[in-house]
């Protein structure tokens, strides 16, 4: 027989109830994150059944989607639609009504989601982690299994604290060799999914694995995992190691006794002899850094490449709506807005690589620049180390922690036409504001292409000093 | 929940493929606190342009009573875990999708809604594309997929398919293992 996987390992540990052929597997939840948007629908369930959220305590409320990121004015802030006020409001008496704690608005500890579950050391190796939200699969950076739901199964979670599952497959994801400089976690999932397309993960929960990912922070790696969803898989996840730990230690939710949680922790790597269903190996030393350049993440190509001819992966239709043409070189496209932030690249690591490129730099004429921190805490620590200064010496806006134009539900967006550079998740048509054209890159490409007023990576900024 | 059948009517064609979940309904229109009335978000902005005029689009001349199967290209329903999208589509006058392949969430949350996903080869997907408004049979009960002369086999998750075809709600399925949920925290400890 042969050995498991990561992924086995976890799943194992958290089946109530084994699949049957008429009835998916019951597996447990660890922790169940929630936000506003998705979740108000679910409670009203629970309310109409006379139902009561059964673990509270393995239960974490944030508020990130519909949140303005500019500050109050005179102890208000300025949401978007009453809506989404109200939205937030249904979120606060729902967490109060059934005992969840809530990282409201003025809380430190508030964040985007898939950012406070591993600030608060909430998320550990081995556990399931669920939230209506498909870029969950960030937590599988810490050897969890994770996954976004949607409002339904948000309400089964609440009043069960377990879900159906199927078991997924699983899909190995071996970085062979090396990054260079200059490329980042960002580069690498944008490598991954273009290689993948946009359906190549469905079905599949994904492992990232070599010797690239394991030089990976804990940053980076939640932005690999984050990612998973945009090859389709709802599931990414890399083995816990010194990195995971040292991470977690220290932080408040982890277990008391931590030293033994460790060791079970990593006993959690895929056995040598385990047989993925499928595996892709991908050269790391190859790796540029990448840009989408179509309406999908899969659409991607190296910054420094040219835009590809329509085929098998690209319409025409995309290359239309972002009024591209086939041949041209990508650095000849200009930019109008460029966005730093979202629970892909919100992270310090992150806000660090874009200040270091920004630092004694403008943004150029004519591009506004908007750096959203995902968390108070990486707002905290961003300010501590003069990040903000950095910023906002360069012409750029520095805003309140929160999904902002990820998303483009709280206000914060493009203008039709507009070409944004962003270090987000999806270049979806309209995803940052009706008629907008996003292009996907890491925070250094971001803040590149921001003072060269075109795209640009890191690398072609620092010629240009040079 | 609501029960699914089978289900008899003509098909409206999307023929482009991986449309994903903000297409189906953009986020700009999340912020509610209910499940009721999305039909009018569904595909808004292909069927509004940015004056909040009605496009030529043809979801806009589509007959909402008549055409209450979708057919559209690979990889249907990805990216977002919205609930939003199967509850747009549905209020809007869809009762199935027919692709050859959906996003896995999509794919669970259109089952929880009685939005059926009828996942078919891409040749049966072609003959779709190419006659428009062809009226079609979707049995859940036999698994089975008919047009013209044209038969295909389809496969729905047994359970899904299940509470589908009796309108069960698997939450209750889900309370009734609550015994087994409490022995597997008690074993597990540490989640106490």
């Amino acid at each position: 027989m042969s050995g498991k996987t990561l992924f086995d390992k976890v799943w194992e540990r958290n089946v109530v109830a084994e699949e049957r052929e008429d009835r998916p597997a019951i597996l447990h939840v660890g922790l169940h994150l929630i936000h506003e948007v998705t979740s108000p629908q679910a409670f009203a369930t629970l309310a109409e059944r006379k139902l009561k959220v059964r673990r509270p305590d393995l239960t974490l409320g944030t508020i990130d989607h519909s949140v303005p990121t500019l500050p109050a004015k005179e102890g208000r802030l300025a949401y978007t639609t009453k809506a989404a006020e109200e939205q937030v409001a249904r979120l606060r008496w729902n967490c109060q009504e059934h005992g969840i704690e809530l990282l409201d608005l003025g809380d430190p500890r508030r964040g985007i989601v898939h950012m406070v579950g591993p600030e608060l050391g909430r998320t550990h190796p081995g556990m399931v982690v669920v939230c209506g939200d498909s870029h969950t699969s960030t937590h599988g950076a810490f050897g969890a299994l994770a996954f976004g739901i949607g409002t339904t199964e948000v309400g089964h979670v609440l009043a069960t604290q377990c879900l159906f599952q199927r078991k997924p497959k699983t899909l190995r994801v071996q970085f062979e060799g090396e990054v260079p400089a200059d490329v980042t976690a960002k580069d690498m999932a944008l490598a991954v999914i273009a290689e993948l397309g946009m359906d190549g993960g469905t079905g599949h929960v994904i492992e990232y694995a070599g010797p690239a990912v394991r030089g990976l922070s804990m940053e980076g790696r939640m932005t690999l995992c984050n990612l998973s969803i945009e090859a389709g898989a709802r599931a990414g996840m890399i083995a816990p190691d010194a990195v995971t730990l040292a991470y977690l230690q220290g932080r408040e939710g982890v277990p008391a006794d931590f030293v033994s949680a460790c060791d079970e922790w990593l006993s959690l790597s895929t056995d040598e002899d385990a047989v993925f269903d499928k595996e892709i190996t991908i050269d790391a030393s190859a790796l540029q850094p990448m840009v989408t350049y179509g309406v999908s993440p899969h659409e991607a190509v190296p910054a420094s490449s040219l835009v590809p001819l329509p085929g098998d992966l690209t319409s025409a239709s995309a290359l239309d709506y972002m009024q591209l043409s086939a041949g041209a070189p990508i650095s000849s496209v200009p930019v109008d807005r460029v966005f730093v932030g979202s629970c892909t690249n919100g992270r310090i690591e992150d806000l660090r690589a874009a200040a270091a490129i920004l630092r004694g730099r403008k943004v150029a004429d004519g591009v506004t620049m908007l750096v959203v921190p995902g968390s108070e805490e990486v707002k905290r620590n961003a300010e501590a180390e003069g990040l903000d200064l950095v910023f906002k010496e360069a012409g750029a806006e520095w805003r309140e922690p929160g999904c902002s134009m990820c998303i483009a539900m709280n206000g914060d967006k493009g203008e039709p036409g507009q070409l944004v550079v962003s270090t987000s998740n999806r270049n979806f048509r309209g995803r940052q504001g009706e008629g907008v054209r996003t292009v996907l890159a890491s925070p250094a490409t971001a803040a590149a292409s921001a003072v060269a007023g075109f795209i640009r990576d890191a690398s072609a900024i620092r010629r240009r000093a040079a | 929940m609501e029960a699914f059948r089978t289900l008899t009517s003509r098909t409206f064609v999307l023929p482009q493929s991986n449309i994903d979940t903000d297409q189906i309904i953009p986020a700009r229109f999340l912020t509610t606190t209910g499940r009721e009335g999305l039909g009018k978000y569904c595909f808004h902005d292909w069927r509004y342009g940015q004056d909040g005029e009605k496009t030529d689009h043809p979801l806009n001349h589509s007959d909402r009573e008549a055409e209450r199967i979708l057919v559209a290209g690979d990889n249907f329903g990805c990216g977002s875990s919205r609930e939003h999208a199967p509850w747009a589509l549905k209020a809007f006058g869809f009762d199935a999708v027919v692709s050859t392949s959906f996003g896995d969430i999509f794919r669970s949350n259109a089952l929880k809604n009685g939005l059926l996903p009828v996942q078919v080869s891409p040749e049966t997907l072609t003959l779709l594309m190419e006659q428009p408004a062809t009226e079609v049979t979707i049995d859940l009960e036999d698994n089975e997929i008919r047009f013209g002369n044209h038969v295909e086999r389809f496969e729905t998750e047994a359970f899904a398919r299940l509470c589908l075809l009796e309108g069960k709600d698997p939450l209750g399925v889900l309370l009734d293992a609550l015994p087994e949920i409490e022995a597997f925290e008690q074993r597990a400890g540490s989640m106490s």
